[in-house]
């Protein structure tokens, strides 16, 4: 196999440690193959159950202890038309037994269950890679309806591929002959059956999804065992059958993880998982306020299973409710949270500016997807980011927080918290929908590693008036953080009243006083200003003199591209950002130590305008628009070139 | 108006969560510092002391109850009660309140908005807040015009109105907010007049005591731009004929030494006004508030003339019981833990399959 080489440039030192997995091995005579890393892309019509095959897959390798990365992509329609490109929906899986960074560029192995699945994902398949094709899809009708005036199985067109055709449909009926179900039944296993064969061809453990199956379907018992059978019989049918001559061991990535115990997680799980933690780390009730958008909705479904934590979650009639209620529950004394995506933003932005007013603790969550207006729903963007920063009226700041990877979204999720407990704020956090959907190992923390994320409530009076009487002001500020009290109704004696309209300072008071606008205008841009962030840390082991910098999901590609540079003997410098407001405190001065700076987005270049606007540095712009995370090659050809000047 | 202090009830079920005041309380502890800033004459005034002469008599600790509102005139209001206050934006009042009540059960929420925010640019919020029952209590001032933005006509006005942006008359047809509340599955509907303190309390006196959303509609006089829209409701004379004052388990009858009744027309169902008489006396409705069926009171709302105001019926329309969004919230809170233990973080983070790097 020629496409499945391993590629040194994304191996990482790791410290020595060994691993607990189990793998299957085929019992038969056939030759086995050691590769480092592999990709796998199961593509489908959207009925076909590609998502869940994928999901299967990558649960196997995750058990397995492959390091592994993740990337669905599916339309926006539930059923789109069967059997068209529009309705091609699928997963592409990366796993390695060292540390890696991305779902990968170019599959190495492409299962095509019928003919708009190969036409639509043909073009990103290089020379040389397996592709497996469910024949029994093929056929006249099926292949005229996406443009093939011939079959690309038998014209030539796949020639240099190595090509296996299986009558997956057929194989599946036949196995599940004496299941008692029509055949329609019997063939929507057939995913089963993809995904058994897959398994014999990289020897993944098969329990769990035996295991899974049979809880899925417990309602259905004869349903699990049919999607069994099929998921065995692919299994057999890759021991047995000639054309499949050779299967894969991709060893666990023993030396690239640090000790622990790991699970897989997508980006949504964990800042569900993230706000659960905030939650009990701050010891205040979570309350989500949210109304369904793609692709934000999955933290609204994790998060109504956990009420035995006192999660409430408030699904409510529009964006703007959704973040009314948070607001509300914020007032009362909440971890409050509000979950959507940039035309949810869009419509929130008053409520923002009310919570800014307010200066109450209040988490958005931006699950950013291709815009404007209704945009590409399922598809990654991070186009909100200058949204989140200026996107309402009046001086209106709002720190902004963005997670890198799926897992690094748990510890997103508690800095946002962080920040808005600590200086009573909204705080934007901008995932998207690769993180969301995406996922890779996990190394579970221990709780006692958790930060400490209490908060202390005004209990008494705060202010001596001239005439010695003790009062409570709203807006009387800690000094430290300018963060004002946090009195919640209940508390005795601290009966007061907030609202939009400018404050006086301290009293918080309706005030319409210019100077004492000026001033509040002032001191809550300051506020924000003074978030204290970790310094950016710059990783420049040869001292270039080309900076890359990354915000958001854009690090795995990065990281990825700048160890290709490496590996091939360039020099460049990375850094990525997490705080996009405030920015790190060094962020100039790093900026200042590189002749170029590079800066690479899924926009139009909206960090490089923050940048070049804040630092007057000529920050370059590298841009794609394109619903797609960027490829690792493509970046490192972009970053050379940038490097060359 | 003598401020008068009451002891609290403290049986009132709605309220049962809610921690009672250790002392007696005035009119006074409930009057806030800040200068009351509405025009003179304005029909707010006259609601802000009612509110403010009765809350002594639910007895609550008042670091519990908190009012809430948007924006236009009546929403300055939260200012000048000395509880927990927040004075929100255009429209969204009951969204905030709803989460602010959901998450804290011991509150008394509170929400004062007006036909512009609540009907207008916050529709969609009150439906909902109505028809999911949250413990809430909803203050609607109608003054039926735009008075914060001086004077232009509001969706309580009626057709044909002459304002600044509608010099040739309005053309929408105007919201009946009692029957839109219905219409939205209200548990509790009332109205109630700003000039008639003693009708005004006991209606926020049974709003108080309901379990779960209350809507009180309240006629209120601009007079600055909309003065005397109430006046055939208001003046004693034209009120024996315009008003009529429901009275759960009362047959319905107004005018003049009750000479007019509300009778079921056996043709169409719906409801009419008749001159009363020996022979029909027997068939005029008595007033259910706690009818299970809506329609009733529905048919009751829509007796209004919405350009005359005659045959306006104030007092309680619809007060039945059903589910409580929070209670049934908080249930649910409860029965999680029982069905599956306290949650416990490090047993949710470690969920799922698992594998283990040793060193």
């Amino acid at each position: 196999m020629t496409s499945q080489v391993s590629s040194p440039a994304e191996q990482a030192d790791g410290a020595d440690s060994t691993l607990v997995g189990e793998q299957r091995k085929p019992a038969g005579v056939k030759d086995v193959h050691r590769l480092d890393r592999v990709i796998i892309r199961f593509a489908g019509d959207s009925g076909d159950g590609m998502q869940l095959t994928g999901d299967r897959f990558t649960s196997e390798t995750a058990s397995f202890g492959n390091d592994l990365s993740t990337l669905p992509n599916f339309p926006a329609e539930i059923r789109a038309p069967a059997g068209t490109l529009p309705g091609v929906s699928s997963f592409q899986l990366h796993f390695a037994d060292h540390d890696i960074l991305t779902p990968g560029d170019a599959p190495n192995v492409l299962v095509a269950m019928n003919p708009a699945a190969l036409k639509a994902n043909i073009a990103d398949v290089p020379r040389g890679a397996e592709i497996i094709v469910n024949t029994d899809e093929f056929t006249k009708r099926a292949l005229q309806k996406v443009g093939y005036s011939a079959s690309p199985l038998d014209d030539g067109s796949l020639d240099g591929y190595s090509l296996h055709p299986v009558p997956l449909t057929t194989l599946t009926v036949e196995a599940l002959k004496d299941f008692g179900l029509t055949r329609k039944e019997a063939e929507r296993s057939k995913n089963m059956f993809a995904l058994g064969l897959l398994s014999w061809m990289y020897h993944r453990p098969t329990e769990g999804t035996e295991k899974f199956l049979k809880s899925k379907f417990a309602k259905k018992p004869e349903i699990a065992a049919a999607n069994i059978a099929a998921f065995r019989a692919g299994w057999n049918f890759g021991e047995t059958t000639e054309d499949f001559a050779v299967s894969y061991e991709v060893a666990p990535a023993a030396t690239a993880f640090p000790t622990g115990t790991y699970r897989n997680i997508s980006g949504n799980l964990a800042l569900s998982y993230g706000l659960v933690a905030a939650s009990q780390q701050a010891d205040l009730p979570l309350f989500l306020g949210s109304y369904p958008i793609t692709p934000a909705s999955d933290i609204l479904h994790e998060l109504s299973r956990h009420k035995n934590f006192g999660v409430r979650t408030f699904q409510a009639e529009d964006e703007i409710a959704g973040i009314g209620a948070a607001l509300g529950a914020a007032f009362g004394g909440s971890l409050a949270v509000t979950t959507t995506s940039g035309p949810g933003v869009a419509l929130k932005s008053e409520t923002i500016g009310l919570a800014v007013s307010l200066e109450l603790p209040l988490l958005i969550l931006d699950i950013q997807r291709g815009g404007p207006s209704t945009g590409l729903p399922t598809k990654t963007e991070q186009a909100d980011l200058l949204q989140a920063m200026f996107g309402r009226n009046g001086e209106a700041p709002v720190p902004i927080v963005a997670p890198c990877t799926p897992a690094d979204c748990f510890d997103a999720a508690l800095e946002a918290a962080r920040i808005a407990l600590t200086y009573r704020t909204p705080v934007m956090l901008l995932s998207d929908g690769y993180l969301a959907n995406g996922s890779e190992p996990w190394r579970i923390p221990d709780i006692d590693e958790l930060p400490d994320l209490t908060v202390q409530f005004a209990q008494g009076p705060n202010h001596t008036l001239d005439d010695g009487t003790e009062v409570f002001w709203p807006y009387k500020r800690d000094p430290q953080t300018l963060a004002r009290p946090w009195a919640v109704p209940g508390t005795p004696g601290l009966e007061h009243r907030i609202g939009g309209i400018e404050k006086q300072d301290g009293t918080g008071n309706i005030s319409y006083d210019p100077a004492n606008h000026d001033f509040m205008v002032r001191t809550r841009q300051a506020k924000i200003d003074g978030i204290d962030v970790p310094d950016l840390e710059v990783d420049d082991p040869h001292e270039a003199r080309t900076l890359v910098l990354g915000w958001g999901s854009t690090f795995g590609p990065i990281t990825a591209a700048v160890r290709r540079l490496r590996a091939s003997g360039e020099s460049i410098a990375q850094a990525h950002l997490r705080h996009l407001n405030p920015f790190p405190r060094n962020l100039g001065a790093v900026l200042k130590r590189y002749d170029r700076v590079v800066i690479p987005e899924m926009n139009l270049g909206q960090l490089a305008t923050l940048v070049r606007a804040k630092y007057l540095v000529d920050a370059h712009s590298y841009n794609q628009v394109n619903g797609m995370p960027f490829k690792a090659e493509q970046l490192a050809t972009a970053l050379k070139e940038a490097i060359d000047g | 108006m003598a401020e008068t202090s009451t002891e609290g009830t403290g049986t009132i079920e709605a309220l049962s969560l809610v921690p009672k005041a250790e002392a007696v309380q005035s009119m006074k502890d409930f009057k806030s510092d800040q200068e009351v800033r509405w025009c003179p004459g304005c029909g707010d005034y006259a609601i802000l002391a009612a509110v403010q002469g009765f809350m002594p008599e639910l007895g609550l600790a008042k670091e519990n109850i908190v009012f809430v509102s948007g924006i236009g005139c009546s929403s300055r209001f939260p200012y000048y009660m000395n509880t927990y206050g927040m004075h929100s934006i255009h429209g969204r009042a009951p969204a905030i309140a709803t989460g602010l009540a959901s998450s804290r059960r011991d509150l008394s929420v509170w929400v004062v908005t007006g036909d512009g925010d609540a009907l207008s640019i916050g529709g969609n919020h009150l439906i909902h807040a109505l028809r999911r029952n949250v413990n809430l209590k909803i203050l609607l001032f109608n003054n039926r015009i735009y008075g914060l933005t001086k004077g232009q006509y509001s969706p309580t006005s009626e057709v044909g109105k002459i304002t600044k942006s509608t010099p040739m008359g309005s053309l929408d047809a105007p919201f009946n907010p009692v029957s839109l509340a219905i219409g939205a599955e209200a548990s509790f509907v009332a109205r109630t007049i700003d000039s008639d303190r003693k009708h005004l309390t006991q209606v926020l006196r049974e709003a108080a005591a309901h379990p779960g959303t209350a809507l009180v509609e309240i006629y209120q006089n601009c007079n600055i731009f909309n003065d005397g829209a109430f006046d055939a409701l208001k003046d004693r004379q034209q009120a024996e004929e315009a008003v009529i004052r429901l009275e759960h388990g009362q047959p319905i009858r107004f005018g003049a030494d009750g000479a007019r009744g509300v009778v079921r027309d056996a043709t169409t169902g719906d409801l009419k006004v008749v001159d009363v008489t020996p022979e029909n006396e027997s068939q005029i409705l008595v007033h259910d508030a706690h009818a299970t069926s809506p329609t009733t009171a529905f048919a009751l709302s829509r007796l209004a003339d919405p350009d005359t105001l005659h045959h306006t019926p104030i007092g309680v329309l619809r007060s039945v019981e059903r589910p409580v969004y929070d209670t049934q919230m908080a249930d649910q809170l409860d029965s999680a833990i029982v069905q599956n233990g306290k949650g416990d973080l490090a047993a949710l983070l470690a969920g799922g399959d698992t594998w283990t790097v040793v060193g």
